[in-house]
């Protein structure tokens, strides 16, 4: 612990954009050398006034990083698109090479920017094991080692010397998967694009990657869900545009991050778009306001102070048995609670137009990034209308009973539960 | 625990490259193994398919060189004659033709992974070596056909065989790099190598190229390629013109080592054009 292992300085990735001149073509470089020959054998006379128009532009990926991480560290990195979290991810695996700057890595690399690279359908999936494990710098001996343990996490035993153009895509990704949470490097680079398939199997090897991260392994994790990189990273890099924005404690960047990403968008009332996809529909929410206790919409709450989340919404006929719910998730994709219709006005809503509200009591969430999903459905039976985090908001501290406890968790909501002294006894002395 | 340190700069040192090689000889071996698999798996024909290939074009040029125009044959049954040659030309052109295209048809892995990328190219070279050590085997169905002994020179036939490969990796080190920049090069190829192989000395002796062209002859490098594997095999009564053989043989080294240094220019932006 404590020791550097991954040091970055002063990195530069520059990238030439339209490239017109000797682009990607051999005939185009050829008529373009010719042409450039023609002219200066025919226009002698014809003084070269022209300058070359600049026919490129230059990008800078990254402009002049600079950190270090250190042994055990779980690190996220996130930024907006664009950002440069891929361009450092390729130049910290190799792929590419920086423009300026330096890196030095101490131990075993193994970078996972993708799972199953390498994989050849023609080939059996024992045979593509070998080919991607080595693909992703594991020996011989290492695979021949962890074979079997390979096979049964990805649950192909069965299938595994069949081609794997035979195998459905869930098989297909899971062998792949399998394979990658079965490195053992001292230090692991991924990219949390991986996710495909089958979520419950992407949940384990996640598991597993992570698990590595609690035994002294470094991990690096490029990622674009805030909620994920709270659960696993300790400490987060952001990227914008090509610098570090901000690089410290995972909980505190994330707020800071849906903050900005959400305040943008949100002015405390949206309406909604009807998915245009769909069939005509019996129930269509139509407004979604956060107010505070003046009923002016807002996206900053005061802590301290009640407020209210309007909906209106419009049933074109009587729907029996209809429940409407709306749910608040925090930060990190956590629901904190959900309020249906149903417990108040009971199932099924008759025709017409509605505006409803919930009051949200004073001193409750505590102070942080919340999103709003909404939805209508018939217990049971079906769904008729959902829209994911139609708006957000923030709950700003303004001297909460949480506010002491600066940077350490409190919880989601504030509670009122009594602490009751049922004995005491004084100590005499 | 070994603990390397590993540097990353722009420019990076030649020491460590040629040390990466040799660490990621396993995957080169996965990655020639791998083609070689999808290359029988692929075809109906599967193995036959290395042997078919040159068969028949080798009696198509019997015939039309040796039966048709009847062309001298040095006193060698003209089959073996042609054969001989087929051979190295077959594993240079699809060489050059597995290469050049190597490093493109493996983008995505060249984006995803890193590894030294001669070890594409190079592998690719390698399946066209199996095919080649592959067909070598109607030679010697042929000389046990005409009954035709080889003399003490056939233990020679590493040395020529080495020559081949060395051209293959140069020309094929060469097109590849040029084909990630150029994509449009892949159209180029087919057209090398048809007339490559009127240009060299497939159907007929370079024996019936007048003496005063022969050295200029010779900076085709697969026409000393070609010469030395007559040579070696065909024995006595193949004989081999020196002058222009060393010229060849400079050619081809001169294409592997500038190859190699394109290529390793090159190399470094593949993943950002590719």
């Amino acid at each position: 612990m404590g020791e550097t292992v991954i040091s970055v300085q002063n990195l530069t990735k520059k990238y030439v954009i339209g490239k017109q001149q000797s682009g990607n073509s051999f005939r185009e470089m050829l008529a373009g050398k010719s042409k450039a020959i023609a002219e200066r054998i025919l226009s002698t006379r014809q003084q070269s006034t022209e300058v070359s128009e600049p026919s490129s532009e230059e990008f800078l990926a990254l402009d002049d990083i600079s950190f270090s991480i250190n042994r055990g560290e779980t690190v996220g990195i996130i930024g907006s698109n664009g950002a440069g979290k891929s361009t450092l991810l390729k130049i910290l695996s190799r792929i590419t090479e920086p423009t300026s700057g330096r890196v030095s890595v101490k131990g075993r690399v193994a970078s996972l920017l993708e799972v199953g690279t390498g994989f050849h359908p023609e080939l059996t999936g024992r045979e593509n094991v070998f080919l991607n494990g080595a693909v992703l710098g594991m020996s011989e001996a290492e695979i021949r080692r962890k074979f079997d343990e390979i096979v049964a996490f990805a649950e192909v035993e069965k299938f595994i010397n069949l081609p794997v153009k035979k195998y459905s895509s869930g098989m297909y990704v899971r062998l792949a998967f399998a394979v990658a949470a079965n490195l053992d490097p001292d230090i692991l680079i991924l990219d949390e694009v991986l996710a495909v398939g089958d979520i419950k199997f992407q949940k384990k090897c996640m598991n597993k990657i992570y698990e590595a991260g609690q035994d002294g392994k470094t991990i690096l994790v490029v990622s674009h869900e805030m909620g994920n990189v709270t659960r696993t990273c300790k400490r987060v890099i952001w990227l914008v545009k090509g610098q570090i924005h901000l690089d410290g404690e995972a909980g505190e960047i994330s707020n800071e991050y849906l903050g900005v990403a959400f305040r943008v968008v949100s002015s405390g009332e949206v309406t909604i778009e009807r998915k245009s996809e769909l069939p005509e529909q019996d129930l269509y929410f139509n407004t979604v306001s956060i107010l505070d206790e003046d009923n002016n919409p807002t996206s900053t709450l005061d802590v301290l102070r009640p407020a209210k989340i309007r909906i209106t919404y419009e049933a074109k006929k009587d729907i029996e048995g209809l429940d409407l719910s709306l749910r608040i998730f925090n930060v990190v994709d956590v629901p904190i609670f959900t309020v249906e219709r149903s417990s108040s006005e009971g199932l099924g809503i008759k025709k017409g137009s509605y505006v409803s509200e919930i009051e949200i009591p004073p001193e409750f969430l505590v102070p942080g990034v919340y999103t709003l999903n909404i939805g209508a459905h018939i217990p049971n039976v079906k769904i008729l209308d959902n829209h994911r985090s139609v708006i957000s908001f923030e709950v700003l501290e303004t001297g909460s009973k949480a506010a002491i406890y600066k940077g350490s968790e409190y919880g989601v909501v504030f509670v009122n539960l009594d602490w009751k002294e049922l004995d005491y006894t004084p100590v005499l002395t | 625990m070994k603990t390397e340190e590993l540097v990353i700069e722009a420019g990076r040192s030649e020491r460590q490259y040629w040390r990466d090689l040799w660490n990621y000889r396993e995957l080169f071996y996965y990655l020639a193994w791998r083609d070689i698999l999808v290359r029988y798996k692929q075809t109906v024909v599967g193995v036959a398919w290395a042997i078919l290939r040159p068969l028949i074009s080798m009696l198509v040029f019997t015939f039309v060189f040796g039966g048709l125009a009847k062309l001298p044959s040095d006193g060698v049954p003209y089959p073996i004659l042609v054969f001989a040659a087929m051979l190295p030309w077959q594993f240079f052109s699809s060489a050059m033709s597995e290469s050049s295209n190597s490093i493109v048809n493996n983008g995505a892995m060249i984006s995803k992974v890193y590894f030294p990328r001669l070890v594409i190219p190079t592998s690719s070279v390698i399946v066209s070596f199996v095919d080649f050590l592959l067909s070598s085997s109607i030679l010697v169905a042929l000389m046990i056909w005409y009954r035709y002994l080889p003399s003490w020179q056939i233990i020679t036939i590493p040395f020529f065989i080495f020559i081949a490969f060395a051209a293959s990796m140069g020309v094929g080190l060469w097109l590849s790099a040029l084909t990630v920049k150029y994509r449009d090069f892949r159209f180029v190829i087919p057209f090398i190598m048809q007339f490559g192989l009127y240009i060299s000395p497939v159907g007929f002796s370079s024996s019936i190229v007048p003496e005063k062209w022969r050295l200029l002859y010779s900076l085709n490098p697969m026409v000393g390629v070609i010469d030395g594997f007559r040579w070696a095999i065909l024995g006595g009564n193949a004989t081999i013109y020196w002058p222009g053989f060393l010229i060849s043989l400079g050619i081809v080294f001169v294409l592997l080592i500038t190859g190699i240094a394109y290529f390793r220019k090159t190399e470094r932006t593949f993943a950002d054009v590719i």
